[in-house]
């Protein structure tokens, strides 16, 4: 199972001093969260995607694609990608170009977006958030998995003749993930491809996130793709950690209280109780997130949040320690305990996908390259020149 | 299939309530006219006062919890509503209105509806008409044509008479036209998320 933190880069005034930081300092707070995590031994760092103050994070892939360079192990993903307001090619190619650099240590999840300005911002209209999810990522996939592709649809320009470039690292596209907290469809999205399903479920009470997975596990099976508990399944969480849990209470409470979304709200002890926050020891938190798959099966992914609210760096970079010293190797331990041989313990990582596509038969290796029709020379005139490329021999 | 469930939600907040007891009134007078129907009926009730901090937190964090969860399932799932808010500075009170902004806008469609509110005066009667009925017509509910207000004057014995008689009747020909509406239905199914998702085929075939 694999255990990492996502992030959705507020600039948030810390409460306890009333300083705020700047959109670079908040950049690069990011990077060093990120390789700090690295360095820690978690295995997924997550970015967000907004266009909008006061979130800086608008350009995934540049953010992701220096982390790629500069850490070694962590997986770089998204929370979320937005596949309503994003041209679908340009997410092919982006993170076409991230799996190639980052040589495969690398998925994506995609989301919709629930910020009504950003969609016309795009040109593009809240209210098709659905239909827009569900054309946008056909195109990508097509985009990814065949070479040459003629498409026409209703929300962009038709493309004819069109190659998506750099093509998917090894002939195989990353891994996705479907991100949605309300929305049976995007479940139903999810379990079609047979692709992963995230609950971001930070902000609701476990009995929703249960049936959501549930539906997503029946359809998953519906459509074919294995049983419904080898389903791919992510959680959200949210936690604040000192090895004396008063000292968690007092400390994180401010920061609570006048949080984004929930601050001035509920109090911490109503939405600990009713969401996934767990403010406390370590071995609380193992406690709360252990249990997690009594009611969600066997899952494959657990993010948490852990830098938002205007928490100072100091202390994020804390909270990583102590997620990845204490929290992690036992909740690893405990999943891995329970987990029956035939659910994946993990995601599928490229090399996985890439052994499944050759076993299958469907490993996509470029065949044919359409003629530029400019100088009517073709991408094979080019490998053919070059005798750089070896297509596999399966 | 001989039951079926009102939900009576009143959104006064004294102790005793002038709203809670006419919300009580209208809720037997459609329990007894069901029964003339050969139908039985369980009411529950909703008493916003009580819910207060939860759907304000609804608002804030997006989700209802502790007991608002179990009234917004109950109102969302009943086969018919009684509704009642005292009149505020001229309309609904705003946590009638703040209730009502956490359900669900497709929760209600042809949900069969009584509207009523209470008032110190009279004068205030047409906040039921100008106020409530557009904000349930909004909501796609059945909304009954009698819509009852009750002034304090109405809770004398004799009640007020006017064109549209004394408080009893008045309350009496709302239960009628709920009870007629809510036998009129098949008894409502619990709805869920997922029961009417459609199937990944038809979401493809939609963008045609």
């Amino acid at each position: 199972m694999q255990f990492g933190i996502f992030t959705v880069g507020d600039v948030t005034t810390d409460p306890t001093t009333g300083r705020t930081p700047d959109d670079t300092e908040r950049v690069r707070s990011m990077l060093t969260i990120a390789q700090h995590a690295d360095e820690a031994g978690l295995d997924v760092f997550a970015t967000g995607e907004h266009h909008n103050p006061p979130f800086v994070p608008s350009s995934p892939t540049t953010l992701l694609g220096y982390l790629a360079g500069v850490t070694k192990r962590v997986i770089l993903s998204t929370s979320t990608t937005l596949i309503t307001t994003n041209d679908p090619v340009r997410l092919a190619e982006e993170y076409a170009m991230l799996q190639v650099v980052s040589d495969g240590r690398m998925d994506l999840m995609m989301g919709r977006g629930n910020t009504g300005p950003v969609y016309p911002w795009f040109g593009k209209d809240i209210r098709q958030g659905i239909p827009l999810a569900i054309e946008n990522y056909a195109l990508l996939r097509r985009l990814w998995e065949e070479e040459v592709v003629d498409w026409q649809g209703r929300f962009r320009t038709p493309l004819q003749g069109f190659t998506s470039t750099p093509r998917p690292l090894d002939g195989v596209p990353p891994f996705v993930w479907h991100g949605s907290i309300r929305s049976p469809e995007i479940a139903e999205q999810a379990a079609y491809y047979g692709d992963g399903f995230f609950h971001n479920n930070i902000f609701w009470p476990m009995s929703h996130t249960k049936q959501m997975v549930s539906f997503y596990r029946q359809r998953f099976e519906h459509y074919g793709h294995g049983q419904a508990d080898q389903a791919i399944v992510g959680l959200g969480g949210q936690v604040f950690m000192r090895k004396d849990s008063q000292r968690a209470w007092d400390e994180f409470r401010p920061y609570f209280d006048n949080a984004p979304v929930y601050g001035h709200g509920p109090t911490m002890e109503d939405f600990t109780r009713e969401t996934p926050l767990t403010v406390g020891s370590p071995q609380q938190v193992i406690d709360r997130y252990a249990s997690f798959r009594e009611d969600v099966g066997d899952y494959q992914r657990q993010l948490f949040l852990i830098d938002h609210a205007g928490l100072p760096l100091k202390t994020v970079l804390e909270q990583i320690d102590l997620l990845a010293e204490e929290v992690v190797p036992v909740l690893r331990r405990e999943a891995e305990s329970h987990r029956p041989a035939h659910v994946p313990a993990d995601p599928p990582s490229h090399a996985d996908r890439v052994a499944a596509a050759r076993a299958a038969g469907t490993l996509h290796t470029p065949t044919v390259a359409a003629a530029d029709h400019w100088t009517g020379r073709t991408a094979e005139d080019d490998l053919v020149a070059a005798d750089a490329v070896t297509v596999p021999a399966d | 299939m001989n039951e079926r469930t009102i939900v009576v939600v009143s959104a006064g907040l004294s102790q005793p309530s002038s709203t809670r007891l006419l919300a009580d009134r209208l809720a037997e007078a459609t329990v007894t006219e069901l029964a003339g129907r050969g139908l039985v009926a369980q009411v529950r009730h909703v008493e916003l006062r009580d819910l207060a901090h939860d759907v304000v937190n609804a608002m804030l964090t997006g989700f209802p919890s502790g007991d608002l969860a179990a009234a917004v399932e109950a109102v969302t799932g009943a086969d018919g509503l009684v509704v009642v808010t005292p009149v505020f500075t001229a309309s609904y009170s705003g946590l009638f209105k703040s209730f009502v902004d956490i359900l669900d806008k497709d929760a209600l469609v042809g949900v069969p509806v009584l509207l009523g509110a209470t008032g110190g005066t009279a004068r205030h009667s047409l906040a039921l008409e100008y106020a409530l009925r557009p904000l349930f017509a909004y909501l796609r509910a059945d909304v009954q044509p009698t819509a009852v207000f009750a002034a304090t004057d109405d809770w004398a014995a004799a009640g007020s008479e006017g064109p549209d008689g004394t408080l009893p009747a008045r309350i009496r020909r709302a239960g009628r036209e709920l009870a007629t509406a809510v036998a009129g239905r098949e008894p409502s199914a619990p709805t869920g998320l997922y029961d009417e998702v459609p199937s990944f085929e038809q979401l493809l075939h939609d963008q045609s």
